[in-house]
């Protein structure tokens, strides 16, 4: 078999064809001759690639091959997208690109070995909660569509909630370590405030996101990696029924309680009631309707209606909230089912990961960042194929969004990094690497 | 902890499967249900950007058309109609406010290209976009421009169809529309006096009058049950099902031949002949020439009207307690549409087939191949061949030295049968002349009606018809 760097190298080929074929499709729909923008745009992209491929080959020869070729994928999808839908979006989404591999690089140069996070992890537990409620401090919270997700200072803005999950995973996964042997205890666990209380804490944070974000979508996604590094640290299902149990149970309280939420399940549970489908519901609805419109082939690249005659929008948020109804009705079921099936194998890449690192906080962060990274794709497209209530967490590597596209290439790099550690003292700890 | 990652990753696969499955439902499982919601307004914006294919008359005439406007991916296509209102009823309309009418609604599918999946896909990797077809229809401009002027602005409708193949050539409704006023003013064309939107060929209910009388005659004749030869009692009052019934002008034609009953249209005589073969037997011929059932037109069904006897709007069966005697000479409370007269008359002209009406002669792809030719289909034999020779003779007849003679063309034998109605508490009447024409070879067959007039149908039907006939055949 091919050295690992190799590997990657080589899987980068099915990404430069993926792009290549995109843009040539967009712009034949469009009837524009490929002009030198675009190729340059598409050559400038895989160099990117190939740039932090020779990287990783400096810095973790001995990283997991196919992560960050499935990024590459997913970021190819995604850019190609964008500039479907617009070409200006697609512009900034690719300086996002840049500075995410930016971040991608610096995490990896900073962190040499990733277990001194452990050393900070309430500095970190601290800055991720601090980071969760930053949209609701006065004069730079914004408030979009009811929901307190990004902050706004002058004329940048970001979602604080996606570098949150980072924060929350390494903290969890750090203080699970710790704690996980007083929890396995007998046969039920000793219920004291000293071991409980953390975890307490976490509900009790995951039920104020629900009353100050009100986005049960990022609850339910930091929550939900919670109760797996929960169940991976402890093997209790009986403690992840617990905490799910009181999550529905607060969270059905609060649904009740909080209009916002409230309304968005009313929507999930029918959005096409009379006076629903024009208004509330109509994002919900026109998702639905151009997943229909896409059938099992889809329309084609480019081909999507996404304006009407008149120029005004047919289907609202085509880049962010709904874009996975947009690849669906341009590529239809298949293309959607690939789409799923690439993060799919990035997941299976992380557990991977964690299965093959050594010791437990390794083991706790690459599952738990995995867990958080297939939730929020869980939670984005289970929202738009009506599976739970729409929310408005963002499509990992392919919505259009800086935070977004920053933090998961963070993510990837903390993956990376426990990757290359675990594989690198594999053979010297005898038997053979697996992959 | 390897054993809980792995159940971790179980879950997340059985996640997303769910999304997967989710997906399905609503691309493949529920796509058409989403499809046929009212809120959704993709499949119609999406047929506003696909070039919609011509409807053209028998002669090339272009009927309808799209324009193209605007460019890349705002191009859409709006339709308009050159020859504004000649065929107005016929052909509908298309437009994205007021929906579809008419042929183009029928002819949805031709006209937008509209193809399988995988055919579509095919398309999609030779990159061939969508595109409509051709709809060559049976529709003749010249006739209908004859018989539009012949009704002089009457209210009322137009049928002539080709007897051995249901070719529609003529269908006129009166009063008219021009269907590129439907994106302006569709409110005031639904409500204007006389709704000129509504098609009276095929939605409007008339009294038949004695145009009835050829199905009795059919009846008749085809039952064994009477010869053209057969002498009968022309006596007049009758008392027909416990009321009495006179004859036009209260004349007493005594004992005469069936023919000639059928000649002068004596009321007693055809009413105890629909009494004498009874409910059973009237209802089955109805119903052979078409009566009970939607006409199998290719046509929209919401606009179309089946014929037969009615009680408000539902329709009466043989069981149901009705004056078998009044059905045959077209009152009682029995209501046609012209375009169930015109088959009437197209099924005796036919040798007692009765062929399936239609608009559509062909479709053709924009490469000129054609890709769907409609042959002529036989809907139903009515009667023999040789019931259907004599009850010809006796309708020419009619027009020879009877009610008809102002449908007669010279050269040319005609066949028919008038009928006049009264309505509004018989102070005005529905004229009716149905026909073919040459007895020998029928090329052509006619229904005419005119609503509320003051004349006969003699006298007002029939002149109509001759002009029409005279294009069509002479």
């Amino acid at each position: 078999m091919l050295p690992a760097r190799w590997r990657e190298l080589f899987s980068l080929i099915p990404v430069s064809l993926l792009v290549t074929a995109g843009f040539t499709a967009v712009l034949i729909t469009r009837s524009e001759s490929t002009d030198e923008v675009t190729t340059t745009y598409g050559l400038f992209f895989l160099g990117c690639c190939v740039a932090a491929h020779l990287f990783i080959r400096a810095r973790l020869p001995d990283a997991d091959p196919y992560l960050f070729p499935l990024t590459a994928v997913l970021a190819a999808f995604g850019l190609v997208m964008i500039y479907r839908i617009d070409e200006e979006l697609a512009r900034e989404q690719a300086q996002w690109f840049v500075v995410g591999l930016a971040f991608f690089v610096a995490t990896i140069v900073l962190l040499r070995d990733h277990r001194v996070l452990e050393r900070y992890r309430y500095t970190i537990a601290a800055a991720g909660l601090a980071l969760l409620f930053m949209p609701r401090l006065p004069g730079i919270g914004h408030e979009v569509n009811g929901a307190f997700l990004a902050v706004k200072i002058g004329s940048i803005q970001f979602q604080p909630a996606e570098f949150a999950k980072i924060a929350i995973i390494v903290f969890l996964a750090s203080y699970l370590n710790d704690t996980r042997e007083v929890l396995v205890t007998g046969r039920i666990p000793r219920l004291s405030l000293k071991h409980f209380g953390p975890l307490l804490l976490v509900w009790g944070t995951a039920m104020l996101m629900l009353v100050f974000i009100r986005d049960l979508g990022s609850s339910l996604m930091f929550f939900g990696g919670f109760l797996a590094l929960l169940y991976v640290a402890t093997a209790r299902l009986s403690l992840v029924a617990a905490g799910l149990g009181l999550f529905l149970a607060g969270a059905t309280f609060f649904a009740n309680s909080i209009s916002h939420v409230q309304e968005r399940v009313d929507i999930w549970l029918d959005p096409f009631a009379k006076d629903v489908v024009d208004d509330e519901g109509y994002q919900i609805a026109q998702g639905l309707f151009a997943q229909a419109d896409g059938g099992l082939f889809g329309k084609g690249f480019g081909e999507a209606l996404l304006e009407l005659p008149n120029g005004g929008t047919i289907l609202p948020a085509p880049h962010t909230d709904l874009v996975y109804a947009v690849i669906t009705n341009e590529l239809g079921l298949f293309g959607a089912a690939g789409l799923v099936l690439v993060y799919l194998l990035f997941a299976q890449r992380g557990f991977k990961t964690s299965m093959v690192a050594n010791d437990g906080f390794s083991k706790l962060l690459a599952a738990g960042l995995t867990a958080v990274f297939a939730l929020q794709v869980f939670v984005i497209i289970g929202g738009v194929v009506r599976v739970i209530p729409l929310t408005g967490v963002t499509l990992p590597f392919v919505s259009y969004g800086g935070s977004s596209l920053v933090a998961n290439f963070v993510l990837l790099a903390l993956l990376l990094v426990v990757s290359d550690s675990a594989r690198r003292a594999a053979p010297r700890e005898g038997g053979l690497v697996a992959t | 902890m390897n054993r809980q990652i792995l159940h971790l990753f179980t879950l997340v696969v059985v996640l997303f499967g769910v999304l997967v499955a989710f997906t399905s439902r609503w691309t493949v499982f529920e796509q058409e249900n989403l499809e046929d919601n009212s809120a959704n307004r993709r499949p119609l914006l999406e047929q506003l950007r696909i070039p919609r294919g011509d409807i053209l008359a028998r002669d090339g005439t272009v009927l309808a058309h799209s324009i193209a406007s605007g460019s890349g991916s705002r191009k859409v296509y709006t339709r308009t109609y050159p020859e504004d209102g000649l065929f107005a009823h016929a052909l509908g309309y298309s437009f994205i406010d007021r929906g579809q009418a008419g042929i183009e609604q029928s002819r949805n599918d031709e006209l937008t290209g509209e193809k399988n999946e995988f055919v579509s896909l095919f398309d999609e990797l030779l990159s061939r976009s969508r595109e409509g077809e051709d709809v060559h229809t049976t529709l003749d401009p010249e006739a209908q421009r004859v018989a539009i002027e012949a009704m002089g602005g009457q209210t009322g409708s137009v049928v002539a169809l080709e007897p051995s193949t249901g070719r529609v050539r003529v269908m006129v409704s009166i009063p008219s529309y021009d269907p590129n006023d439907v994106p302006d003013q569709f409110a005031e064309l639904n409500q204007a006096g006389g709704s000129p939107i509504f098609n009276r060929a095929t939605q409007a209910r008339y009294p038949p009058g004695s145009t009835m009388k050829v199905v009795a005659a059919a009846a008749a004749l085809d039952s064994g049950e009477y010869e053209p030869s057969s002498i009968v009692d022309g006596s007049s009052p009758k008392t027909i099902s416990g009321a009495p019934l006179t004859n036009s002008g209260g004349a007493d034609f005594g004992p005469i031949p069936l023919t000639t009953a059928l000649t002068n249209s004596v009321n007693t005589v055809w009413a105890e002949v629909g009494e004498e073969l009874g409910s059973d037997t009237m209802y089955e011929y109805m119903e052979r020439f078409g009566f009970n059932t939607e006409p199998p037109l290719d046509y929209p069904r919401s606009q179309m009207t089946p014929s037969g006897v009615f009680d408000g709007n539902d329709l009466l069966d043989q069981d149901d307690p009705v004056d078998v005697g009044r059905v045959a000479i077209g009152q009682e409370r029995l209501q046609v549409t012209p375009l169930q007269m015109a088959m009437v008359a197209a099924a005796v002209g036919n040798g007692g087939v009765l062929m399936k009406p239609r608009f559509t002669d062909r479709v053709v792809d924009k490469d000129g191949r054609v890709t769907e030719r409609i042959e002529p289909d036989e809907e139903d034999r009515v009667i023999e061949e040789e019931t259907a020779t004599q009850l010809a003779d006796m309708m020419a007849d009619v027009v020879n030295e009877g009610t008809g003679t102002a449908a007669a063309l010279s050269g040319i034998q005609v066949a028919g049968k008038t009928g006049t109605a009264e309505v509004d508490s018989g102070t005005s009447n529905q004229a009716w002349f149905i026909g073919f024409a040459p007895v020998d070879d029928p090329q052509m067959a006619i229904a005419v009606t005119v609503e509320r007039t003051s004349g006969q149908g003699g006298t007002v039907a029939a002149p109509i018809a001759k002009s029409v006939l005279e294009v069509l055949v002479g």
